[in-house]
């Protein structure tokens, strides 16, 4: 398919370019824009973002792949990032890991068959308090997870109900 | 205020105000009185080097790591020429075991931008941006909204509250890569690049973004310069270890009952962190193990503890540093073997794999690691980890090779029963 990008993306393309004082700044910037409107960038979106930045395609190639957060292939349609790293391992990361793998049956780096979920682990999301957690999307924390939040969670996406966010206030606070 | 009395500490970082990130809030508490003292108050402040002294003065030593005195640092800019000149706010917040800033960024984002707003003053600076990583997407949108309505009530853009001096302030989301915390490699990163760390010298004083004169700060030591300004150096002085003074967000996550983040003087001791601010270990055990301030810095022994709190004077004494304050406490059941190798991937996924003895080097810590957690080692594989370390500490550009080093160097030498009963054995003797 031919990727383009709507009147409003331009409009902010040229918003995001007035920030900076050269075009290659907005690299980063302008690709979450492309994986916001098509959920990927893959090679084609890359070269749609290089042409619309006047930029080598090398260039905005490089970079995509330097980042993880970017997706340089489709994935499924809601993406769990669960945490592993060091607090989280300490307070069941990888149980969680394990039972989602379960769960959906795939393993960390797949996608279920139905296109609904990839499965990946993921390095410190700075988080480390509220252990054990994942991220949905590139979007939302969920925390404190259990098998019961896994399975409500999995459910309610499976419905088309993204998690809101979870304020998490501070422990000495009364107020916030 | 010693720091035996953190009981009855009074936060300033972020006070226990409802909506303090609402800017009307913010300056009913008196918010933006700072920036507007340094911009208009010409008897208290002459010129913008007066605030880089009394900023100087108060030892505020960075809080993303690595410690350094931040006036100093902004007296490295050269004298303004007319051309731009930049801050680069850190707000990468990527290490292992670290969750504060974006506590600032959630409850009380002005403190921030008027620390920012009045370093930019300070270094006669035109632009300011704030690399927040990519994860923090709901962190970004608070800051987009905060940093709006900063403009909206004249704080930030042209002539500021009528004082003729004008600043932008923009946000820049990262996109998932630790190496981009490192102050150059985000430079790289904000120029639209590969996170590739640069050379230093030139350092970023002279050559940063687009070439110009940077200075990159944490978040939460920026968020400390208003207070600075309000109350002055001695104030900020007189709270916690005099050899690091002030308030710190500390990170404290693990097998605690009540893990969080929580602002204190600097210097409580480690033992009353956890046994009483974060309610103690987790279902009675004992505790094994604390990495004090994010996971490069040298694991500690239980039995190392005692009387050592958390400045980087006390914890030098026990060998190891207070990086970002954020704590990770691990109970007896602990299995380190488990956790460095855990800590050995980390590094290794997130080599940017510029300079060989990192990106190699990082590999084979982990491989190595791998084969002794999975009880395939052999004694003379810890001594080969030990040597790695040596071959990586100090000979790459930035620092990513130490931080990988550190904890395995570290943690083998403190822990080496536990590795060594994980080993096969090499000689079989006969008895």
């Amino acid at each position: 398919m031919a990727y383009e990008f709507t009147k409003e993306d331009l409009e902010q393309i040229e918003e995001i370019k007035s920030r900076y004082p050269e075009v290659m700044p907005a690299t980063l910037p302008v690709l979450w824009v492309a994986q916001n409107r098509f959920g990927h960038v893959n090679p084609e979106v890359q070269n749609l973002v290089a042409e619309t930045l006047g930029l080598p395609h090398s260039h905005v190639h490089g970079v995509a792949e330097f980042y993880t957060q970017y997706y340089k292939e489709e994935k499924g349609k809601y993406v769990l990032d669960v945490c592993t790293c060091l607090s989280c391992q300490l307070c069941g990361g990888y149980d969680i890991l394990h039972y989602l793998e379960e769960k959906l049956g795939i393993k960390k780096g797949e996608t279920t068959q139905d296109g609904m979920f990839t499965l990946n682990e993921a390095e410190c999301l700075g988080a480390c308090g509220y252990a054990p957690m994942l991220q949905v999307t590139n979007d939302q924390y969920v925390n404190h997870l259990t098998k019961e939040k896994i399975d409500m969670l999995v459910e309610s996406l499976k419905k088309g109900e993204k998690p809101e966010y979870e304020k998490i206030g501070m422990p000495q606070r009364e107020n916030i | 205020m010693s720091t035996a009395d953190w009981k009855n500490y009074e936060p300033v970082l972020i006070p226990d105000i409802k909506d303090l990130h609402n800017i009307d809030v913010y300056i009913k508490n008196g918010g933006y009185k700072a920036l507007t003292s340094v911009l208009k108050d010409k008897e208290k402040w002459a010129d913008p080097k007066s605030v880089i002294n009394e900023v100087k003065e108060a030892n505020i030593r960075g809080r993303g790591g690595a410690g350094f005195n931040a006036g100093l640092k902004w007296s490295f800019m050269p004298p303004a020429d007319g051309n731009p000149r930049y801050l680069a706010c850190n707000g990468d917040e990527s290490e292992p075991g670290t969750f504060k800033d974006r506590k600032i960024f959630e409850y009380n984002p002005h403190v921030f931008i008027e620390g920012a707003l009045i370093a930019a003053y300070a270094m006669e600076i035109t632009t300011i941006y704030v690399y927040i990583r990519g994860e923090y997407r709901i962190y970004i949108q608070m800051m987009e909204k905060a940093i709006s309505d900063a403009y909206d009530k004249g704080y930030i853009g042209k002539n500021i509250q009528g004082s003729g001096y004008s600043v932008d302030f923009y946000v820049h989301s990262g996109a998932g890569a630790y190496i981009c915390g490192e102050e150059t490699s985000m430079l790289e990163s904000l120029e639209g690049k590969r996170g590739y760390p640069r050379v230093k010298p030139p350092f970023p004083a002279q050559k940063g973004l687009w070439g110009r004169p940077t200075t990159i700060n944490n978040i939460e030591t920026l968020a400390h310069v208003p207070a600075v300004i309000n109350r002055g150096a001695a104030w900020f002085k007189g709270i916690g270890a005099a050899s690091h003074p002030g308030p710190i967000l500390y990170g404290i996550s693990g097998h605690v009952n009540k893990p969080g983040v929580y602002e204190l003087p600097s210097g409580v001791p480690i033992l009353d962190l956890i046994h009483d601010v974060a309610g103690g270990m987790r279902n009675g055990k004992k505790l094994k193990a604390v990495i004090p301030g994010g996971s490069s810095t040298p694991i500690l022994r239980a039995d190392q503890l005692d009387g050592i709190t958390m400045d980087s004077d006390s914890l030098r004494t026990v060998g190891s540093m207070l990086g970002t304050a954020g704590m990770v406490v691990m109970d007896e059941d602990t299995d380190i073997v488990d956790v460095l190798w855990r800590i050995a991937h980390f590094y290794h996924h997130e080599s940017c794999g510029q300079c060989t003895p990192c990106r190699e080097g990082t590999g084979w810590l982990e491989k190595i690691l791998l084969k002794i957690k999975n009880g395939d080692g052999e004694v003379k594989d810890l001594d080969l980890l030990l040597d790695l370390t040596t071959q990586m500490e100090g000979r790459t550009i930035c620092a990513l090779a130490d931080a990988a080093a550190w904890p395995v160097r570290f943690t083998i030498n403190r822990f080496r029963d536990e590795f060594e009963e994980r080993c096969k054995k090499s000689v079989h003797a006969f008895i």
